[in-house]
């Protein structure tokens, strides 16, 4: 017994000291951490961005203990060696004209509607296709989703320079119908160490979250190569959930100018009681975008505040406009640089906060104030003409914000241009005539050779392939609107293509425009403090300026789902009526051509005789007795035809069976 | 009375035929030039995906950008004529529709079909003359059939429409003409020539081939051959005769030799391999850059006996290959396809001394039965048939026919508007009148196929009555 109990301990011990060895290692090397900002909107709405971040250092061996780094990533990596995948759940459509689309957060965030999915692989050029195909499908059991319909070659493209400039090995695909729902959010949790039971998850209560205007969930892989050496990748996961949500009315009549005083458990019914354990940080951020910075100065200046030292001090949290529950641990503000404003971003850390004192950020808005939202230099959108199921037209619209162009538009010869990249996919059922490619600026149809500075086009071909189709457009910074139209026809489909609910109509996916020559990022004073804040240094990473357009809905003609045997059995009977009256008037013969068949009856051999007297008997005929006319020698010639007849057929049957075999 | 029956006749020949086919020029040219407003090129009873110039001028984009003409699924006709007609889509005349220029061809090629055929029915006339059949006949004198049928051509409204649709059908049917003529006129180069270019532009047209060789062969259509072996028994009884019955008053003298001229056909062999190499080395040369000649059947003929497209067309196939299981679409594509085929021997064999009318025949059901048809095809046959307007005088049901050719085009229409823009109507009602449309065609085959038997019946009759004449003669 005492021996057994030494074992045990024994057995405790090395396993312990293991664990804590290996604890000790793992944890200086995988990093977790969370973040939260909430940025109120000028609508009454409020932003809600999650954002959690797990690291993977480079590792010299190949199979590994992952401590807090999801296994299924990590091999899913390792198997499809991907160098870089972003897949998104979106539900609703970014509101770039309310909710902003030129900052760093709302082009990050801004996602078409459904799922999009886009993967860089690091495998040569032919084997693009089957890692994208396997990793569709990986992805969907992984995330309870239909991302498997993404592997059919007409679902996925491969954008050459619009996109990404990334060569060959990245591969696209959206699927906008795709419905978004807590059983994609449940496996993506699950990805998170301490998943939704603490830290700032926990506030994703599911039905304060659905009932936003806009919700997406997003999952960013970057697998860092240090060397050549494909197991020495840091591999880094990114995981944002951003939503949209109203925030209640807390007795502020609705038409009142104020803005809606919100507060965590007001927005999502529930309260921060503390951070996760294993991340290594946990803030919450409240941001006021510069254009708010500057009306709340305004504000300030207007009411002529009687403390001084707030004008003095600059921006603080207590602010006459508005009112902060809880003092921030830092304001972060953004180097003010030469074309914009400065953001500011106030930081609240959660670790010291427990189950019985949660952490309830509030903010009171006490003085009205009104803003709008940095804007991307076009506001674009898509949309279709024409009526009818039998063809259409695609219009995609860009309308000048009102930004000043100039500073980033590149001069040439005096005149000042900027470019946009728009990369446009239709499914193949959609057949584009490019060559009616219609452009026009300032409402005058331009030609098209002036305007496009570079064009991609790859038609789609039924059942095979998309089409896609990539363009530069250089147009001059005075520009107002600029459009450009396509035409297309609309394809009919075998029965078996159309989905369940046919009469709906199909989508095309979002077309993507990029602002080449804008880039936005976020400037902060270089310090050590944000290097434990990975969201700030995301923030302030170089991004361009992207906005995504509507989804279309293609209504498309269907057929008489009920009708297949119908018409197939119609359609024989017309040919059968063909075949058989036109064959039925050439072997037609009447009067002399009858009597001429008759002689020739008259000189048949005994079996023809014996067949025709059988069939008589058949038919209940009386026989006709044949007259004796046949000469010995004339049938000697008959049965002689006869035998080589039969030893043809013979023959031929000797042949074919030797040949079949 | 004869005489005075030749005077009325003689104004309603000269009907100013050339007067009407001025008229049609100019009505084609002023309907080309509110084409804009006719919207005839979008129509699918007239432009179908192979024949469709907005599809050729897509094509022609794609290669002025050193793609493959044929990427995507949009072109699916030759190369040389994207080289020939995709210019034209593109230069534009200022002050006028932008499709003028291709509308043109379109009109100069409906003319020259129209001439070929008034000549095709002026041979068939000096050959029926030439057998003084005229007891067969009601009229005591032949209607000029040419000229009706070369009428019946330039003012059909099928064609009509066809040549302001913006489409390449009035080309291909130019060509299919001129191999016919061409082989009636026992010009082997010609016809070899029409032939090849023909069945490369639409494929159908091959079928042709044996019509085309028996016309060389035998020469334009005449009474049955079996005929003329008659002839030698008769011509010995004459010669015992000395009755001064003049020998030319028997049909049966006048009969051409049963024997096949082999010279010409070979000539056509000839020129026909000659043509068609020519015309694939010219597709290779075009198509060097992207990927040759495979490419080019695949995309081309290959769509073509594949049924690929289904959007509807006044064929039966479209809907049938939408609706039917995939596990069964390869078996019915060649029983579609061996419908036609099938029939081309059956036919030959009956109707071999009838090479143009067999022509007919053939047109008419590839016109039927092909995957993508138009209504220019359609238009093609009806002017063929107007060719033995004396020979099928007697033809069955032919009011019937005309009313349905009338009420099919004017309701395919009102159900394509219902079922495709207003989306009250449903896929059936459309195929409906698809259907209709198919049955009238088959009843118009069939019974002329019949009427011209039947015909050739009576012949056969009046020379065997001769021969028994001339027997009785003999033995008095």
């Amino acid at each position: 017994m005492s021996r057994l109990q030494y074992l045990f301990l024994v057995i405790f011990l090395l396993f312990f000291v293991s664990k804590s060895k290996a604890k000790e290692e793992l944890e200086a090397e995988e990093e977790f951490s969370e973040a939260l900002l909430l940025r109120p909107l000028p609508d009454r709405k409020v932003l809600a961005h999650f954002h959690f971040q797990i690291s993977v250092p480079p590792t010299q061996t190949y199979v590994r203990h992952h401590h807090l780094f999801p296994k299924s990533i990590y091999q899913l990596v390792q198997k499809f060696r991907i160098r870089e995948l972003e897949l998104s759940f979106t539900q609703g459509r970014w509101n770039y004209e309310r909710w902003g689309g030129y900052d760093p957060i709302s082009s990050s965030v801004a996602k078409p509607p459904g799922v999009e999915l886009w993967a860089v692989f690091d495998v040569p050029k032919n084997q693009v296709d089957s890692s994208w195909k396997n990793l569709t499908h990986a992805l969907s059991g992984l995330f309870c989703a239909s991302i498997n319909f993404l592997e059919d070659s007409t679902t996925y493209s491969s954008p050459e320079w619009t996109f990404r400039h990334s060569g060959n090995s990245l591969r696209y695909g959206t699927l906008p119908r795709e419905a978004v729902c807590t059983e994609n959010l449940t496996p993506w949790l699950k990805l998170l160490p301490c998943r939704d039971k603490a830290g700032l998850a926990a506030l994703m209560d599911r039905p304060s979250i659905y009932r936003g205007s806009y919700h997406s969930q997003k999952l960013h892989i970057t697998v860092k190569e240090y060397g050549a050496v494909e197991s020495n990748s840091g591999i880094i996961l990114q995981q944002t959930l951003s939503v949209v949500l109203q925030p209640p009315n807390l007795g502020i009549p609705s038409k009142s100018k104020l803005q809606p005083s919100w507060s965590l458990s007001s927005l999502f019914g529930r309260e921060v009681s503390g951070k996760c354990i294993l991340s290594k940080s946990s803030h919450v951020y409240i941001q006021f975008e510069q254009n708010l910075v500057s009306e709340l100065k305004r504000l300030e200046e207007a009411t002529k505040a009687s403390n001084t030292e707030v004008l003095s001090s600059g921006f603080s949290s207590n602010n006459p406009s508005f009112e902060l529950s809880v003092s921030p641990n830092r304001v972060i503000k953004e180097v003010a640089s030469s074309d914009k404003g400065t953001s500011v971003l106030f930081e609240f850390s959660v670790d010291h906060y427990r189950d019985l004192k949660p952490f309830d950020l509030k903010l009171n808005w006490k003085l009205p104030a009104s803003w709008s939202c940095e804007q991307a230099p076009f506001h674009v959108s898509r949309f279709l003409m024409g009526s009818g199921n039998e063809r259409g037209a695609i219009a995609i619209s860009l309308t000048s914000t009102g930004k000043n162009v100039y500073k980033q538009g590149a001069t040439e010869g005096g005149v000042c241009h900027f470019r946009v990249n728009i990369f446009q996919f239709v499914p193949w059922y959609v057949k584009v005539y490019y060559h009616t490619l219609r452009i026009y600026t300032d409402e005058q149809l331009q030609p098209a050779e002036g305007l496009v500075e570079k064009m991609r086009v790859s038609p789609s071909e039924d059942k095979v392939s998309p089409g896609v189709m990539e363009m530069v457009l250089k147009l001059s910074c005075g520009v107002k609107t600029a459009a450009l139209t396509l035409e297309f026809d609309k394809g009919f489909l075998h029965i078996d293509e159309y989905p369940p609910d046919a009469n709906q109509g199909f989508d095309i996916p979002s077309a993507l425009v990029n602002f080449a020559d804008f880039q936005t990022k976020m400037h902060f004073v270089e310090d050590d403090s944000l290097e434990n804040a990975p969201i700030l240094s995301n923030l302030k990473e170089t991004r361009p300026v992207l906005a995504y357009t509507e989804v279309l809905l293609v209504p498309l003609t269907t057929p008489d789902f009920s009708m297949p045997y119908n018409v197939i059995t119609i359609t024989c009977t017309v040919f059968a009526l063909y075949f058989g009256s036109l064959l039925n008037a050439l072997r037609r013969r009447i009067g002399e051509e009858e009597r001429l068949l008759k002689d020739k009856e008259r000189r048949k051999g005994p079996l023809t005789m014996l067949l025709s007297r059988l069939s008589a008997k058949l038919r209940g005929k009386p026989i006709e007795p044949p007259e004796p006319s046949s000469s010995s020698t004339s049938s000697h010639l008959v049965s002689r035809k006869l035998i080589s007849k039969i030893l043809l057929v013979a023959g031929v049957a000797a042949i074919w069976q030797f040949y079949l075999e | 009375m004869e005489q005075s029956d030749s005077k009325q006749m003689k104004p309603l020949r000269r009907f100013n035929f050339w007067k009407w086919t001025i008229i049609s020029v100019i009505f084609r040219i002023i309907l080309i030039y509110f084409s804009q407003n006719l919207n005839f090129s979008t129509r699918p009873e007239v432009s179908t995906p192979v024949t469709s110039l907005r599809r050729l001028s897509e094509g022609y984009w794609l290669k002025q950008l050193s793609m493959s003409p044929y990427a995507g699924s949009m072109y699916h006709g030759s190369p040389l004529l994207l080289a020939v007609l995709g210019p034209l889509t593109v230069n534009k005349i200022a002050g006028l529709p932008s499709h003028i220029l291709c509308s043109l061809v379109s009109v100069v090629a409906d003319v020259f079909s129209a001439m070929l055929i008034r000549a095709l029915g002026q041979h068939l006339q000096l050959r029926l003359k030439s057998f003084q059949l005229s007891g067969l006949f009601k009229q005591s004198e032949l209607l000029p059939s040419g000229d009706i049928a070369a009428l019946v051509y330039l003012w059909n409204p099928l064609t009509l429409v066809t040549c302001v649709g913006f489409n390449t059908t009035p080309v291909e049917n130019f060509f299919i003409i001129l191999s016919i003529y061409g082989a009636s006129a026992r010009l082997a180069p010609l016809a070899a020539f029409g032939w090849t270019i023909a069945s490369h532009l639409s494929l159908y047209p091959s079928v042709l081939i044996v019509p085309v060789i028996l016309l060389l062969g035998y020469g334009p259509d005449s009474p049955p051959r079996k005929l003329s072996l008659q002839r030698e028994t008769v011509k010995g009884m004459h010669k015992g005769s000395n009755d001064g019955y003049p020998e030319q008053n028997y049909v049966i003298n006048q009969l051409p030799p049963p024997t096949l001229s082999w010279r010409p056909v070979l000539s056509f062999i000839l020129w026909t391999s000659i043509w068609t190499s020519y015309i694939l080395i010219l597709c290779a040369v075009s198509m060097k850059d992207h990927r040759g000649l495979p490419e080019m059947f695949r995309k081309s003929y290959g769509f073509i006996l594949t049924v690929k497209d289904l959007s509807p067309n006044i064929g039966v196939l479209w809907y049938f290959f939408a609706e039917v299981f995939d596990f069964f679409r390869n078996f019915f594509l060649i029983v579609f396809h061996v419908n036609i085929l099938f029939m081309i021997f059956p036919l030959a064999i009956r109707l071999n001394h009838r090479p143009i009318f067999l022509a007919f025949v053939y047109v008419a059901i590839s016109s039927m039965l092909k995957s993508y048809p138009s209504v220019g095809d359609s238009a093609l046959y009806l002017s063929l048939l107007a060719l033995f307007a004396n020979e099928l005088a007697e033809m069955d049901y032919s009011f019937f026919l005309f009313c349905g050719y009338v009420g099919v085009s004017l309701l395919s229409p009102v159900m394509h508007n219902l079922w495709i823009w207003r989306g009250t109507g449903n896929a059936n009602f459309y195929f409906a009148t698809a259907m209709a449309y198919a049955c009238f065609q088959i009843i118009l085959i069939v019974e002329s196929v019949s009427a011209m038997l039947n015909h050739d019946r009576k012949i056969q009759k009046l020379c065997t009555q001769q021969t028994i004449e001339l027997k009785d003669r003999k033995i008095q």
